[in-house]
C-alpha cells in the first residue's frame, strides 16, 4: 500500500518551519501517518533507530515536549539521554559552544534542544555534525509543535490549504505561533492572530498574517483556533493588566463559540490555564482536539526523527511492518 | 624635532578651504608650513612622493571605545590607537565606559599618559557625565576638564534622568564642552535588535525607533531650555533625524553623528542570528538608512563617527541574546562610508572628508581638520580608488568583530601623520 509522494529534502536538522517547502512539510505530515498507528499497538516499537544515540538537551523545563520526544525516540528503538537544566553542567556556566563540542566528542547521533534563547537551535546545528531538532528556542520556533497542530487540523478538517486558522493570545512571546504561521502559510492556509496589541509583535502583518482585535471576530472568521497559553508573567511585566480581564476580553468561552456560525476546531498547545485563555467547557467540549494533539505529537516527532536519521519518506510504512 | 617633510605631488583635498587639486605640502615642527605648487623647502627636508594619492586632513573620530582600563581583552589604548591610525584617524575621542569608568581626574590623566606612550593616534578622553556612570550624581566636570577631558558622556547607557540631563547641559557651559548623549529610553529598551518584521520572524526582542527618538526629542527641548551643547551619538532612527532637523532650523547648539554601519546596513544582517550585526542602537530598516544618510547630506547630522566597539571572539560566539552589542569600526570606517555615500554618487570625496575630519573639528572647536599653514600636521594619505577586501585578521585592533568581513571596499588609507610624524604606513 505504498502511496506516491513527492520527493523532498529535510536536510541535516529541523530548526524551524520557516523556509521549508510545502513538499517537505507535507512529506513530514504524511510520514507521521503510519507512525500514529504504532502508538495504538500493544508493543509500541519500530526499531528503525536501533543503535542511535539521542540527547534531549533541555535548558528550559518542559515536561510535555520532553516526554513526547522521549516516547518517540524509545518507540523507534533509540538510546536516549536526558540532560536538563537542573543538576548538569548546563547550569554550571558551560557555554552552549562547549556543550556542543562535548556532544560532538561523544559521537551523539541526534540532539533535541530546548533553550530560552531564540536562535539556540541553529547555533548548535551550525556547530555540530549531529542532527539537531529544535524542541523550542526562545520566542523563535517550535517546529514539531506546529507540525502536530497541522496534522491534527488536517485529521479533523481533511486539508490545510484554504483553511482559516487564527492563533489567539500572547503572540509576541510565542514560538508556537511563529512556527504555525510559517508552516500554515507555506501550505496555503490563511492565518490570523488575535490578542491584545501589547502581545502582538510589530511587523507581523509583513509575514502575511492579519490581526483581529476582537476575539468574537476571530471566532466568526476561523475554521480552527489555536489558543495559546497565557503566562502569568505577562501580567507581572505589564503586558496586560490582569488575567481576569484577559479572560473577560479574550477568553475562548462556550458562549462566544456558540454565537459563531460554524463549528470551530479548538487547539491548545498546553499546558492550559483553564479559566484564563480557555474555559473548561471548551477545552473538554466536542470541538476540542487538544488530546488528539498530544497523540499526534508523538507520531510527528517519530516522523521527524526517522527522516533525519535518513529514513525514506515511503519507508515508514514498510518499517512498521517489520516487527508485526 | 623631526626633519621637515614635503608631501610631493598629491591631490590635496581640504574642504575646510575648498581645496581640491594637485599641490605639495610642507610640514615642519609638527605643523603645516605651506601648501602650494612646487614647494622647495629647506635642503634637509625629507621628500615623500605621494603623486596619484589623496592628501587630506587627518580623520577625527569623536566616538570610540578603547576598553582600557578593564577591558584589555577586547582592546587597549595601544591597539586601539594604532587601529585608528590604520583607519586614517589622527584624533579619536575615547568614551569613558571602561571598568572603572573614567569619572575622576586621575583616570583622565592615566588615559592621556597611556595614549602618549602608545604613540598611535591622538586620544582625547571623554569624562563620565555621572559618578560611576550610574546616572545619579554629576561628576566633577571642571576637574575632569582640567585633567584633559574634552566632553562628558555616560555612553554605553543614556543619561536617563531628565533633571540630571538638564543640569549637565547647564553646568558644562562654564567649561565649554558638550554633553554626548547615547539616546535610549530605557523603559522602551531591553531588546537585542531593531523592532520590526525581522525581529518578529527571528523571535528576538526589539528596540523600537522611538526608544531613541523620544530621548532625542526630550534632549533637544533641554538644549533649547539651557543653551547647552547637546551632541547626539550614533543617530539611527528616521524620527530622530526629523527632530534634529527641527533643532537645526531653530538654530540650537545641537550636533549629532552617524556611524558608517547605520549608513548602509539594515536589520536584515541579523538573520541567521548573526551576532556581528548586534549593535546598539541597532541596525534598522532601509527607510532609516535612507533618512540618516539624507540627514548627513543635508547637514542635519554633522559628522560620521565610528562607535568603534571591539569585542572578543568568545563574546560574540554566543546565543544572540547573550552576545554584547558592538561593531569594530575604525579600520573599515573610511571604506564603508565611501561605499555608502561616494560610490553611490551622493557625496563627493571632499564631502566625505568634510564629515569625517573638518566638521568634527569645527563642531568641537578642535585644531586640525584642515591643511592650512599653522594647522597641526595631522594628515592622511589615501587612495580613493583602491579596491580591498575586509579581512578582520589584518586588523590592528585587538578584536575582529565586524559584520562586513569579506566585503570588497573601495578607498584605502596608506599613510597617517600625527603632528608631522608618519605613524602609519601600509606595506
Ligand atoms: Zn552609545
Amino acid at each position: 500500500m505504498s502511496q506516491t509522494r513527492p520527493e523532498f529534502e529535510l536536510g541535516k536538522d529541523l530548526v524551524g518551519l520557516e523556509g521549508l517547502s510545502a513538499e517537505t512539510i507535507t512529506g513530514i505530515l504524511d510520514t507521521a501517518e503510519p507512525f500514529k498507528e504504532i502508538s495504538e499497538r500493544a508493543i509500541k516499537k519500530v526499531p528503525v533507530l536501533r543503535g542511535k544515540t539521542i540527547v534531549n538537551l533541555f535548558y528550559e523545563p518542559s515536561t510535555r515536549t520532553r516526554i513526547s520526544f522521549e516516547f518517540a525516540e524509545k518507540r523507534l528503538g533509540a538510546d536516549t539521554v536526558n540532560i536538563s537544566s537542573s543538576g548538569s553542567s548546563v547550569v554550571k556556566g558551560e557555554t552552549l559552544v562547549d556543550t556542543a563540542r562535548n556532544l560532538e566528542a561523544m559521537r551523539i547521533d541526534m540532539v533535541v534542544i530546548r533553550h530560552a534563547s531564540s536562535g539556540a537551535a541553529s547555533f548548535l546545528a551550525d556547530r555540530i555534525p549531529s542532527n539537531v531538532i529544535n524542541g523550542g528556542d526562545g520566542q523563535h520556533e517550535h517546529p514539531t509543535q506546529a507540525l502536530l497542530d497541522m496534522l491534527t487540523i488536517r485529521d479533523r478538517l481533511g486539508r490545510l490549504e484554504g483553511l482559516k486558522i487564527c492563533i489567539i493570545g500572547d503572540i509576541v512571546h510565542s514560538r508556537v505561533a511563529r512556527s504555525n504561521i510559517f508552516g500554515l502559510r507555506t501550505l496555503g492556509a490563511e492565518v490570523a492572530v488575535c490578542g491584545p496589541r501589547s502581545l502582538i509583535p510589530v511587523g507581523i502583518e509583513e509575514l502575511g498574517v492579519s490581526i483581529f482585535n476582537h476575539v468574537e471576530d476571530a471566532i466568526e472568521w476561523a475554521d480552527a483556533l489555536n489558543v495559546l497559553r497565557l503566562q502569568l508573567e505577562r501580567m507581572q511585566t505589564g503586558f496586560i493588566p490582569s488575567l481576569r480581564e484577559y479572560n473577560r476580553v479574550f477568553g475562548v468561552t462556550r458562549a462566544r463559540l456558540e454565537k459563531a456560525a460554524r463549528d470551530t476546531v479548538i487547539l491548545h498547545p498546553g499546558p492550559m490555564n483553564r479559566g484564563v485563555e480557555i474555559d473548561s467547557a471548551v477545552a473538554d467540549g466536542p470541538q476540542s482536539v487538544i488530546l488528539p494533539q498530544v497523540t499526534n505529537g508523538v507520531a510527528v516527532r517519530m516522523a521527524v526523527l526517522y527522516l533525519l536519521a535518513g529514513g525514506k519518506p515511503g519507508g515508514a510504512e514498510a518499517a512498521k511492518q517489520e516487527i508485526t | 624635532m623631526n626633519r621637515p617633510l614635503i608631501l610631493r605631488g598629491g591631490r590635496i583635498v581640504d574642504p575646510s578651504q575648498d581645496l581640491d587639486g594637485v599641490a605639495d605640502v610642507l610640514v615642519s615642527d609638527g605643523r603645516i608650513e605651506a601648501v602650494g605648487q612646487d614647494i622647495a623647502g629647506p635642503d634637509e627636508a625629507e621628500v615623500l612622493d605621494v603623486s596619484g594619492q589623496v592628501v587630506a586632513p587627518g580623520l577625527i573620530d569623536l566616538h570610540v571605545h578603547l576598553r582600557e582600563p578593564g577591558g584589555e581583552g577586547k582592546e587597549t589604548i595601544h591597539t586601539g590607537s594604532h587601529a585608528a591610525l590604520a583607519g586614517g584617524f589622527t584624533t579619536v575621542w575615547a568614551m569613558p565606559n571602561t571598568d572603572p569608568p573614567i569619572d575622576d581626574p586621575a583616570a583622565v590623566g592615566y588615559l592621556r599618559l597611556a595614549a602618549r606612550v602608545a604613540r598611535g593616534t591622538q586620544v582625547m578622553p571623554i569624562g563620565a557625565a555621572s559618578i560611576g556612570q550610574k546616572g545619579e550624581r554629576m561628576t566633577e566636570v571642571g576637574e575632569l576638564v582640567k585633567a584633559g577631558a574634552v566632553a562628558v558622556s555616560d555612553d554605553g547607557a543614556p543619561v536617563w534622568d531628565t533633571g540630571l540631563m538638564r543640569r549637565l547641559l547647564e553646568y558644562t557651559q562654564t567649561f565649554g564642552i558638550p554633553v554626548l548623549q547615547h539616546a535610549e529610553d530605557i523603559s522602551l529598551a531591553g531588546g537585542v535588535m531593531n523592532e520590526g518584521v525581522v525581529a518578529t520572524a527571528l523571535g528576538l526582542r526589539g528596540l523600537p525607533n522611538a526608544a531613541e527618538s523620544c530621548i532625542v526629542a526630550r534632549d533637544i527641548q533641554l538644549a533649547e531650555l539651557t543653551g547647552g551643547h547637546l551632541h547626539v551619538c550614533h543617530v539611527s532612527a528616521r524620527q530622530s533625524v526629523e527632530q534634529l532637523r527641527l533643532a537645526k532650523e531653530k538654530g540650537l547648539t545641537v550636533t549629532s553623528e552617524v556611524t558608517p554601519h547605520h549608513l548602509i546596513l539594515t536589520d536584515e544582517m541579523c538573520r541567521g542570528y548573526n551576532t556581528e550585526a548586534k549593535v546598539n542602537p541597532p541596525l534598522r530598516t532601509e527607510a532609516d538608512v535612507e533618512a540618516v544618510a539624507q540627514g548627513l547630506l543635508d547637514g542635519v547630522i554633522d559628522i560620521i563617527a565610528t562607535d568603534h566597539a571591539p569585542h572578543t571572539y568568545e563574546e560574540k560566539e554566543q546565543e544572540f541574546d547573550y552576545a554584547p552589542f558592538g561593531i569594530n569600526g575604525l579600520e573599515t570606517a573610511f571604506g564603508l562610508s565611501m561605499r555608502a555615500l561616494v560610490q553611490t554618487g551622493r557625496l563627493t570625496l571632499s564631502g566625505l572628508i568634510d564629515r569625517m575630519s573638518c566638521n568634527p573639528a569645527r563642531i568641537m572647536g578642535l585644531e586640525g581638520g584642515a591643511l592650512r599653514p599653522g594647522s597641526p600636521a595631522d594628515i592622511v594619505v589615501l587612495d580613493p580608488d583602491e579596491k580591498w577586501t575586509v579581512d578582520p585578521t589584518d586588523f590592528r585592533s585587538k578584536s575582529r568583530n565586524t559584520p562586513i568581513a569579506g566585503w570588497e571596499l573601495v578607498g584605502r588609507v596608506h599613510r597617517t601623520l600625527v603632528a608631522g610624524e608618519v605613524r602609519f604606513v601600509r606595506d
